[in-house]
C-alpha cells in the first residue's frame, strides 16, 4: 500500500515515516507543505494519505482542505488526518460525504505505534476511525435528554462505537463477549430512536450524526 | 421633540449645498429649508432675550436675586438649546451632543453656582446670543428673499407708482438668490450652532483620555492575571510531566542492560506522560488562542464553538474578510463567554449567535430563551466588557426575569482581505 505523508515538521515526519514502513506501508511521497500535498496527492498510485491538518505556508487548515478536496475529486479515497488537537467541526467536514475511509486523531496515538498502524489500516479498507476526544467532547455534550436513557455500560459502548470500533474491538475493549456487545448496541439504537446498521461504517456516521444533530 | 412623519421630512438632513438648475425637487427642499429657517428666525427673538437675562443672573446673583432668576432662565436656555441641538442635529445628519456638568443634589443656592462653572452652560448663552443675532440674520434671509418680490409685486399692481415699480424691479434678482444662497446658510448656520453647541474637541479628548486610561488599567490587571494563570498551569503540567518523563527514560536506559523488562515498562509509562503532558499543553494553548481560530477565523470559531454544546444554537455569521488578529480574539472570548453562560444560568431550549460587520464596527448579538435575569455586573458579563473596552468596544444586556436574553457587543475594527474557507460543502 502507497502512502503520501505531509507533516511539516522533520523531525517528526522522518518518525512517521519509519513507523510506516516498519508497519508494512510503502511510503511514496512525503512532503511539507500544502502545494506539495496536492500535487502528491493527483499523482498516480497513491492509495492512501496520512496529513497533518496544520502546513505552510498559511500554517491554518491547509492539510484538511487538500484532504477533503482529495476525496471529492476520489471518492472513498483513505485518509487518515492527523492533528495537536482535535476540532469536532474538521471531523463533521471529514465525515459529511458519507463514504467512510476516514481517520482523524490526535498526533498524541502514533506513540502508540501498534494502535496508530492498526488505525490506519482501518482506514484503508474503509472504516472510520475518530479519536475518543472528538467523542467525547461529542458526548459530553449532548447534555440530558436520550443519553440519561442509557445505562453507563451502554454510554461506553455508544463512545467506542463512535471511534470507529467494530463489534469485537468493543467485547475485547470491555472484557465482554461480543454477544453482549452486540445486546447493547441494540439497546441504544433503540432508544436513541436510530434505525439499525450492520456494517460498522454506517453505525458510525448514524451515532455521529445523532451527537451533532441535536 | 415630536417625531412625526412630517417633522421628520422637514428636517431630514440638507444633501446638497451646491447650485443646481431648478427643478421640482430642488424648489422642494428650498421651500421646506426656508420653512426651517422662517421657525428659527421666530425662536431668535427669545433666544436674545434669555441670553440678555442670563447674563444679567451674574451681576444680579451678588444682590441675591440673580439665584432666583438663574432657576427661572438657565432651564429655559436648555430647552431652546436642546430644540436648536435636535434641528441643526437633523440637519447636519449627526448628533449634537449636550454635555452639561451634573447638578443632582444640589441645593438651590448651589445649583446656580454649579451653572457657573459649567462651560457648557456658557456655551449655551454664547449660542443663544449668537442665535438672536447673526444667525438670525442667517436665518431670516431665506423667507425674505423670497417674499420681498411678492410684497413690491403686489405693491405696484394694488398701489401703483414709480417707487413701487423700482422696488419691483430691484427684487426681480431675489428667487434667484433665494434659490442659490438657501441650502448654504442653512447648513453653515447649523455647523454654527454644533461648533458652538458641540463639546469641544478638548472635552472630546479629555473624556476620551479618561476611558483609555481606565481600560488600560483594567487590561494590564486581565493580562497579568492571565500571564500568572498561563505560568502556573505549565509549571503545574506539562513542565512538570516533561521532567518525569526525562526522569523515567533515565532510569529505563540505566535498566536496559541488567533489567529490560523493566525498562520496557518505564519506557512505556514514559510514553504515557507524553500524552498527558501533551493534553496540558493543549489546554492551555485553547485558553490562550484557539487553533481554530487561527485556521478559520471568527465565523468558523464560533461554528466550533456551538458545535459540543448541548443545545441547538441558530447561527447567522457574516463576516467577509479577516478581523485584525487582537479583535478578533477579544470577540471569540466575548461570544464563548456569553455561550458558557447560557449553558450555565439560563435553563435555555435553544440559544442564537449573529454576527456582522457593516464596515465599521463588529456587531455580535447572542441570546437565548432561557429564564433572564442575566446581570452585566456579573463577574463573566464584566469581565467580557473589560475585554472590549481595551478595544473601544461596548456591551449591552437586555435579560428581564422570564427571559429571554440578549447580550450585544459592538468593537469598532476594520476588515482586511478575505479569508480562505473550506470549499466543501459541509453544513
Amino acid at each position: 500500500m502507497r502512502l503520501v505523508v505531509a507533516e511539516d515538521l522533520a523531525l517528526l515526519r522522518v518518525g512517521l515515516i519509519r513507523i510506516l514502513e516498519a508497519g508494512g506501508f510503502e511510503v511514496a511521497a512525503a512532503v511539507d507543505n500544502g502545494p506539495a500535498l496536492t500535487r502528491a496527492l493527483a499523482g498516480p498510485g497513491v492509495d492512501a494519505a496520512v496529513v497533518d491538518v496544520r502546513l505552510p505556508p498559511s500554517f491554518s487548515n491547509e492539510g484538511l482542505l487538500a484532504a477533503i478536496a482529495a476525496r471529492r475529486a476520489r471518492p472513498g479515497f483513505p485518509v487518515l488526518v492527523l492533528s495537536q488537537y482535535v476540532e469536532p467541526l474538521y471531523a463533521r467536514e471529514l465525515l459529511s460525504s458519507g463514504e467512510g475511509a476516514v481517520g482523524y486523531l490526535l498526533k498524541d496515538r502514533v506513540a502508540d505505534v501498534d494502535g496508530f498502524v492498526d488505525s490506519l489500516r482501518q482506514v484503508a479498507t474503509g472504516s472510520t476511525v475518530l479519536d475518543p476526544e472528538v467523542v467525547a467532547a461529542l458526548v459530553s455534550g449532548a447534555g440530558r435528554g436520550p443519553l440519561d436513557r442509557l445505562t453507563p455500560r451502554e454510554q461506553e459502548v455508544l463512545t467506542l462505537m463512535a471511534e470507529g470500533r467494530s463489534n469485537a474491538a468493543i467485547a475485547a475493549r470491555l472484557v465482554v463477549t461480543e454477544k453482549a456487545v452486540g445486546k447493547h448496541t441494540n439497546n441504544i439504537f433503540a432508544k436513541l430512536n436510530l434505525p439499525p446498521a450492520a456494517d460498522d461504517n454506517r453505525r458510525v456516521l448514524a451515532v455521529l450524526a445523532w451527537l451533532q444533530g441535536r | 421633540m415630536p417625531d412625526s412623519p412630517s417633522v421628520a421630512a422637514l428636517l431630514s438632513p440638507i444633501t446638497s449645498v451646491r447650485p443646481k438648475p431648478v427643478d421640482e425637487a430642488g424648489l422642494a427642499e428650498r421651500l421646506r429649508l426656508t420653512l426651517v429657517a422662517a421657525g428659527l428666525a421666530l425662536l431668535g427673538v427669545p433666544a436674545l432675550v434669555l441670553a440678555v437675562l442670563t447674563l444679567v443672573c451674574v451681576p444680579l446673583g451678588a444682590a441675591g436675586v440673580g439665584f432666583g432668576l438663574a432657576h427661572l432662565v438657565v432651564p429655559l436656555d436648555e430647552r431652546l438649546t436642546r430644540l436648536h441641538r435636535a434641528v441643526s442635529g437633523r440637519l447636519l445628519g449627526e448628533d449634537v451632543p449636550a454635555a452639561y456638568a451634573p447638578t443632582g443634589g444640589a441645593g438651590f443656592l448651589a445649583r446656580p453656582l454649579r451653572w457657573l462653572r459649567d462651560p457648557a452652560r456658557w456655551r449655551d448663552v454664547a449660542f443663544l446670543a449668537c442665535s438672536g443675532t447673526g444667525g438670525w440674520v442667517m436665518a431670516g434671509l431665506p423667507p425674505l428673499l423670497l417674499v420681498t418680490p411678492v410684497v413690491h409685486w403686489t405693491g405696484l399692481l394694488l398701489d401703483g407708482g414709480w417707487v413701487w415699480g423700482l422696488l419691483a424691479v430691484l427684487s426681480l434678482p431675489c428667487p434667484l438668490v433665494w434659490w442659490v444662497v438657501t441650502p448654504p446658510l442653512l447648513r453653515a448656520r447649523a455647523i454654527t450652532e454644533r461648533s458652538i453647541l458641540g463639546r469641544s474637541r478638548v472635552e472630546e479628548l479629555e473624556e476620551r483620555v479618561t476611558r483609555v486610561a481606565e481600560s488600560r488599567a483594567e487590561t494590564l490587571d486581565t493580562s497579568a492575571a492571565e500571564i500568572r494563570r498561563i505560568e502556573r498551569d505549565l509549571h503545574d503540567g506539562a513542565q512538570a510531566r516533561i521532567a518525569a518523563v526525562g526522569m523515567t527514560v533515565g532510569l529505563a536506559e540505566k535498566l536496559l542492560a541488567s533489567d529490560p523488562v523493566a525498562a520496557a515498562e518505564l519506557l512505556r509509562e514514559a510514553r504515557e506522560t507524553t500524552t498527558s503532558a501533551l493534553e496540558d499543553l493543549r489546554s492551555v494553548v485553547r485558553g490562550i488562542h484557539p487553533p481554530v481560530l487561527s485556521d478559520r477565523g471568527l465565523a468558523g470559531a464560533i461554528e466550533a464553538l456551538t458545535l459540543p454544546l448541548p443545545l441547538p444554537v441558530t447561527l447567522a455569521l457574516d463576516v467577509p474578510g479577516a478581523l485584525p488578529p487582537p479583535v478578533e480574539s477579544a470577540a471569540y472570548f466575548a461570544v464563548a463567554e456569553c455561550l458558557a453562560n447560557t449553558v450555565k444560568h439560563a435553563g435555555a431550549g435553544r440559544a442564537w449567535v449573529a454576527v456582522e460587520h457593516d464596515g465599521r464596527v463588529l456587531r455580535m448579538r447572542v441570546g437565548d430563551d432561557g429564564r433572564g435575569g442575566a446581570s452585566p455586573d456579573g463577574s463573566g458579563l464584566a469581565g467580557v466588557a473589560r475585554r472590549l473596552a481595551a478595544f473601544d468596544g461596548t456591551m449591552s444586556v437586555t435579560s428581564p426575569a422570564g427571559g429571554p436574553t440578549t447580550v450585544t457587543m459592538e468593537l469598532p475594527c476594520a476588515l482586511s482581505s478575505p479569508r480562505t474557507s473550506p470549499s466543501s460543502g459541509s453544513a
